[in-house]
């Protein structure tokens, strides 16, 4: 892989072609999200480079999600130019979950008035979850509750917290 | 007026993205079988996908506006997901499908035969539907059949949420006064169809012995019923009759009025521009 061509994105130094491909996905948005990238979003399950070829396998957040067509074409269309053969594809090879969301991804989701999904402790055979708590992306606090499970888009729930009595949108733990 | 209407505006989902698979791996037998628990997993999903979006607008207040629409959203991506599936084990068109057949080639259960009617109704209904699709799905989740087995587990952390939704609903309108009475007397008319995700498949025999399925459909039915009593005795609400006797298969010899009714809307942008894509 390393003996790939590097190229030399943007005008900054020359890298090999692999880490330039996940330096450019950075760039390309969540089309419902815009403050987090597709890499922080934990979309990007792989990118495999071959002589003439970039392949990026999405993991779509929500099988339903009307967003991951747009990502998809957004992802080749800033790869236009890597490779003669650039695609993107969607894969289920193994579910998405929120625990995918990058350390970044979950300050960048805070700073946009967002509170970034809980970690899942899951019983696997249950039929009924335990709601993860919320924290409060603007004070912090977990005196939350939830008042919709299903938000604006399906991967986002509404809150509402009592401490500063600000309601706020928070990325699903799926 | 026009030329021939182009077939396809986007890419088709299944090419390349589904999992894939080999069909040349899979015996005729296990093909067919296969694609008929398929079908009737798609059709459920999709047909209660579009009783969902008959919420849309009209919904009692503006959170359920938008979670019946989300939750018409998820069912309808689901299904499409599965037709695609579908469409590569048979040949075919993932679209031809959803839309291109008449009324009585769906194979939803029955309990999706029965029109929105009140909330009280579509509230018991779907939470009936979920406690069964929740079964259903942890029945697949360890299929020899890997990308049924994938879908399976990014489906079912969506479906949790339906299920849950459904279950707070239960609780809210078994509280008291007049939802509560709609509650019950939506249950008893739905009560006969109850266990109707579980009709038996024709071929399910060949399903478990080829670790598609876990468990035949009498024995995921057994266990839909005892979470069912679970909750309605944790409400006090009295079960409405003797445990459901599901003898018949999904196929109709007509389909149901209501359901003739929604296929006719579902089905009117297909009839009226064929090659229409979703």
């Amino acid at each position: 892989m390393s003996a790939l061509r590097t190229i030399d994105p943007a005008g900054g130094a020359p890298m090999p072609l692999e880490q330039a491909v996940w330096a450019a996905l950075e760039d390309v948005s969540d089309p419902e999200i815009p403050a987090i990238s597709v890499v922080d979003l934990g979309v990007v399950r792989r990118v495999e480079v071959g002589p003439g070829r970039v392949l990026v396998e999405l993991l779509p957040t929500f099988v339903g999600c009307p967003a991951v067509d747009l990502m998809r074409s957004a992802v080749e269309e800033r790869l236009e130019g890597f490779a003669s053969d650039v695609q993107a594809v969607i894969s289920f090879a193994e579910p998405w979950t929120s625990e995918r969301i990058t350390p970044h991804g979950h300050k960048r989701l805070r700073e946009s008035g967002f509170g970034p999904p809980a970690p899942a402790g899951r019983d696997e055979e249950r039929l009924l979850p335990v709601l993860p708590v919320a924290p409060c992306p603007y004070c912090g606090s977990l005196d939350t509750s939830i008042e919709n499970a299903f938000g604006p888009t399906l991967c986002r729930a509404i809150y509402h917290c009592a401490a500063c009595r600000q309601p706020f949108e928070q990325f699903k733990t799926v | 007026m026009t030329a021939t209407p182009e077939r396809r505006t986007t890419r088709p989902l299944a090419e390349p993205d589904l999992p894939k698979f080999d069909v040349g791996d899979l015996d005729q037998a296990t093909r067919e079988a296969l694609s008929g628990l398929l079908l009737t997993m798609a059709d459920d999903e999709f047909v209660l996908g579009f009783w969902d979006s008959e919420w849309t607008g009209i919904a009692p207040m503006l959170e359920e506006d938008v979670a019946f629409s989300s939750l018409a959203q998820d069912e309808i991506g689901h299904a499409r997901l599965l037709y695609e599936m579908i469409a590569q084990l048979r040949g075919g068109d993932a679209d031809d499908l959803a839309f291109g057949r008449t009324a009585d080639e769906y194979r939803h259960c029955h309990l999706l035969d029965h029109p929105r009617t009140d909330w009280a109704f579509s509230v018991a209904r779907r939470w009936l539907y979920d406690t069964a699709d929740a079964v259903r799905l942890s029945a697949l989740r360890r299929s020899t059949f890997a990308p049924l087995a994938q879908i399976v587990e990014k489906i079912r952390r969506e479906e949790t949420y339906h299920l849950m939704h459904m279950d707070v609903w239960m609780r809210r309108l078994a509280e008291g006064g007049e939802p509560r009475q709609r509650l019950e007397a939506a249950l008893d008319s739905l009560w006969p169809d109850a266990l109707s995700v579980f009709a038996s498949l024709p071929d399910e025999g060949h399903l478990i012995d080829a670790g598609v399925l876990a468990a035949p459909m009498s024995e995921l039915a057994d266990r839909q019923y005892q979470h069912l009593l679970t909750v309605l005795g944790s409400l006090r609400l009295s079960v409405p009759g003797p445990r459901p006797a599901w003898e018949g298969g999904r196929a109709r010899a007509q389909p149901s009025e209501s359901f003739r009714w929604l296929w006719g809307e579902f089905t009117m942008v297909h009839r009226l521009e064929e090659g229409a894509v979703w």
